[in-house]
Formats: C-alpha cells, structure tokens, sequence
C-alpha cells in the first residue's frame, strides 16, 4: 500500500513536470518566438505521450508480470485527460479569443481540428467515468466504454498527421507505436481463440 | 500604378530593441503578481543575448517603402523561421546552420538575357546600393513579423542582365548541398528548392534581393548569403540561399506548389479571403502578441500591388 502511493506522488509529480516547465517558461520569457504555438504543440504532445502511456499499460504488465502498475493507468489517464485540456483552451482562449461561433466554425470546417475535437471529446466521458463509483456503477460495459481510449488515439495520431505541412515523420512514428499496442491486443485475441477451440 | 509612399521612418522613430524585448510582460502581468515576483528572481530572466553579432553593412539608404510599424526584435527574427534546408522545426535553422559557410558564393543570372554570368557575390553586390527595406512578413502558417531587411530591388539585378524580350518569367533557385545543408538530407521537399516570379512582380520596386537584416551580414539561417522578399506573398516565396537567377519563358514550377500542388500555388499572394485548404487565412499571430490580429490583403500592400493582379480569379491563382 505504502509503496503504491510513493509511485503514485512520483508519477504525478512527473507528470506535472511538463505543464510546470510550461508556467516557468512563461514566466522567464524562455518559450521562444512563439510561445502560444509553442504551449500549443507542448500541450498536445503530452496528451498523445500519456494516453500512449496508459495504453501500454496492460501490454507491459502482461508482459512482465509485474501487476500492481495497473494501479497507476487511471492517473497517467487523467494526465492524457488533464494536457488534451490545456491544448483545447490555449487554442479556445488565444487563436479565437473565447468566440465560440469561431471555434464551432473552425471544428466543423477543418478536417484536422474535427478530429483533434473528437479525440478530446472521446476522452470527456472516459475522465468522467474515471472513479471506483461509476466503475461499479457501469459494471462490464465500463470496459466497454473505456476503449473508446483507442479511438481517441487513434483520432489524435490523425489530427497530428492532417496538420503538419510536409514532414509527417514524427505523426508517421506516433501511429507506427499505435499500431504496435493494437497489433498486441489482436495477436492476444488471435491465440485466445486458437487455444480456446483447441 | 500608383505607389504609395509609407512616409520616410528615421531610425530615431524606430522603437528601439530593449523596448520591444519587454512586449511579453502583457503575459505576465495576465498571470498575476505573485508568480511574477518570483520571476524576477529568477536568473533566467535576464539571460537573454540580444546582441547583433553580425558585420555591420556600410552605406545603408533608409526607404520610402518601409513600414513604421513597431519591429519584431533581433533574436525572434533570428531563431524562429522555416529554412527546411536546415530543420523543419522553427528552430532548427538557428541550431544547424552554424557551421555553413555561405562566402565564397557563386551567383548565376542565365537564360534570357544579353549579359548571362556567374559572379563572386560580393563583387556582384558591389556597385548597388543598399537599402533598408522594413517590411511586414506573413507566414503561409498564420503568423507574421516586421523585420528591417537590407538589400537590392531586384528590377535593379535584373536590369544589369538586360532580360531579352523572352524573358517573361524568373525563375530562382537555391544551393542543393546535403553536406552543407543537412535538411537536404531528407526527402520533405524535392530539393533543390526552386521559386518563380512574373516578370512585372520580379520588376515590382516592392520585390527586393536581400543580402542583411538589422543592418547587418544576413544570418546563415536566414538565408545567407541572398534571398528573395516579396512582402506582398507568403514567405515561402522568399527563396533562401540563392545561387541561380534564370530568365525564362515557362511559369516556373515552384517546390511547395510541386510537393502539394492544391495548397501551394504559383502566386501565393498573402489573401484572408482564400483560405488554406486545411485553416484559414482570415488572422495571423503577430509575433510578439498572443491574440490573432486580422490579415491584410496582400499583406498590406494592396495600393501597391493590387493592380498586378486585376482580372484574375484569386481563387484559382492562389
């Protein structure tokens, strides 16, 4: 229990590290030319980076055995949940200076920002229903909702690869590792099937 | 056509640069006082080197053509901006292009000219005299800066090579060298990078050659030794790193049109009413704010350079 919680403050305080450099670098002046676009980019990064995270969760602990890291997958969800929403309001609040009409214009008329919009608003009911009471609550079908998980990765490797203008290799290597953590899930279907008609 | 003179900037009306240094204490001052005081104890705060470390460009003429609009600052011009041939990201220019070295430089002005040569840059640069040209700078990416550029009109360079009338084109073209340009070492563009103009737009005394920017050497990753500006288009019009000036009679198939042909067009005339095929073009960021502000037509130089363009269908010819 003791050592559960010392993992838990160290993830936590890791995890924090980015949107902590984020408020310094605002501070110092230290966030380039840019800093809007720059929070901007930083923000979506790290809720790609931690949705991955909590993704490779149950491929790592079967792969190690080592069990009690499912314990931390909700937090490093919450994460992905926490930086997805600091990148929806840096967008909201400085390129449409909280004009809603613009925004709505700006999702429904751009292919990229439609899916950036629909990645964040998959990951909504996931935070929501993020506690022991609605796990209980939901029973089976929790299970079911939560892997809505993967299509918001899935809707955020997207939104990355439709936005950027010629150099697709970092969206390329997002969506390689995206098909890594699917292709595990499948090959595990695969043979449960094989051995269960066996 | 009419040419507007902007009234004559002297440098004494020019904001000076520590002024501009202070821009982002609006950001600061939203955020509040307490983190703010813990700032200013912060060493970071007073890190930053601003000095221009460049050589100095003699005989600098000040322009009617400049803008009196307040300056981005010396380190914003010089670390963020697209040079693919060095990076992809806004900073890799700055990081990577260090080491080149752009001097000596060979400049070739061939194709449909009386006077075809290949010239030693400096000796070409020579006889002309330069001008400081302050002009606003919009990226085909929704964000802008005003940067004191220092150069040669362009009609001057062409003139020197007296264009035959078959000349109804230029075509530029920039150094192809993957060991001295290590972007080139990938393929995100079909290099070497090439950029076209119309002969009347070549001509146009808005178009200039520069050679410096804050009245120095231009920085390597700017585009050193010479690159084009066209103020009225997106700024990947202005080709970098020039070795190649061709007179020609085709429209030059320029590298972002060749890359994606429905986003990038020929002209690329700065319009916030044309739209980008994937986000608008209505507002910009101005470097140094953090609201968009809205995008002027042709950048701001419609009086100027409208009438290249009437009877065209801006849509089709973006």
């Amino acid at each position: 229990m003791k050592r559960t919680s010392i993992f838990k403050a160290v993830i936590g305080a890791s995890a924090l590290v980015p949107a902590a450099l984020l408020v310094r670098g605002i501070f110092t002046d230290d966030l380039g030319a840019n800093p809007v676009e720059y929070i901007t980019h930083q923000t979506g990064w790290f809720a790609l980076f931690f949705l991955f995270v909590s993704l490779a969760v149950t491929p790592l602990r079967r792969a190690t055995r080592w069990h009690e890291i499912i314990r931390y997958r909700r937090m490093l969800g919450l994460f992905a949940f926490f930086y997805a929403t600091l990148h929806f309001l840096t967008w909201f609040v400085f390129d449409h200076a909280f004009d809603v009409a613009s925004m709505l214009e700006d999702v429904f008329k751009r292919p990229y920002i439609t899916v950036g919009m629909a990645a964040f608003l998959m990951l909504l009911p996931l935070a929501i229903t993020s506690n022991q009471v609605m796990i209980r609550r939901l029973g089976r079908k929790w299970q079911a909702l939560h892997r809505l998980a993967y299509a918001a990765a899935f809707a955020g490797v997207v939104h990355f690869w439709w936005l950027v203008k010629a150099d697709i290799r970092e969206p390329q290597r997002w969506a390689l590792a995206l098909t890594a953590l699917l292709g595990v899930r499948a090959w595990w279907t695969f043979r449960a099937r094989l051995s269960s008609r066996s | 056509m009419l040419i507007r003179k902007a009234g004559d900037v002297r440098s004494s009306e020019v904001t000076p640069q520590a002024l501009y240094l202070r821009r982002r204490e609006f950001i600061q001052g939203i955020a509040g006082s307490a983190l703010a005081a813990a700032a200013a104890l912060s060493p970071a705060a007073a890190r930053r080197v601003d000095a221009q470390t460049g050589q100095k460009l003699p005989n600098v003429r000040k322009s009617p053509l400049s803008t009196s609009e307040k300056l981005n600052d010396y380190e914003d011009v010089t670390t963020y901006n697209n040079f693919y041939e060095f990076g992809t990201a806004k900073d890799d220019p700055a990081m990577n292009a260090k080491s080149f070295k752009p001097r000596p430089w060979k400049l070739a002005i061939e194709g449909h000219v009386a006077k075809p040569a290949a010239y030693d840059l400096d000796e070409f640069i020579k006889p002309f005299a330069l001008e400081e040209r302050i002009y606003r700078l919009r990226c085909v990416e929704a964000w802008s800066m005003v940067i004191p550029w220092v150069g040669i009109p362009l009609a001057d360079i062409i003139k020197r090579a007296e264009p035959t009338a078959r000349a109804k084109f230029v075509e530029f073209v920039s150094l192809h060298d993957p060991v001295r340009m290590p972007g080139q070492r990938v393929d995100v563009l079909p290099w070497p990078y090439v950029e076209g103009l119309r002969m009347d737009e070549a001509m146009h005394p808005l178009t200039i050659m520069a050679v410096g920017v804050y009245g120095e050497v231009l920085p390597n990753q700017n585009g050193a030794p010479m690159r084009l500006i066209v103020p009225w288009k997106y700024g990947f019009k202005g080709i970098k790193s020039i070795v190649k000036i061709r007179l020609v009679d085709y429209q030059p198939r320029n590298t972002w049109q060749v890359q994606t042909p429905h986003e990038y067009g020929f002209y690329a005339n700065v319009n916030p009413e044309v739209d980008h095929p994937r986000w608008s073009q209505a507002r910009e960021r101005r470097i140094g704010e953090f609201f968009k502000r809205k995008t002027l037509m042709f950048n701001g130089y419609a009086d100027q350079v409208a009438g290249l363009y009437a009877g065209m269908d801006l849509r089709k010819n973006y």
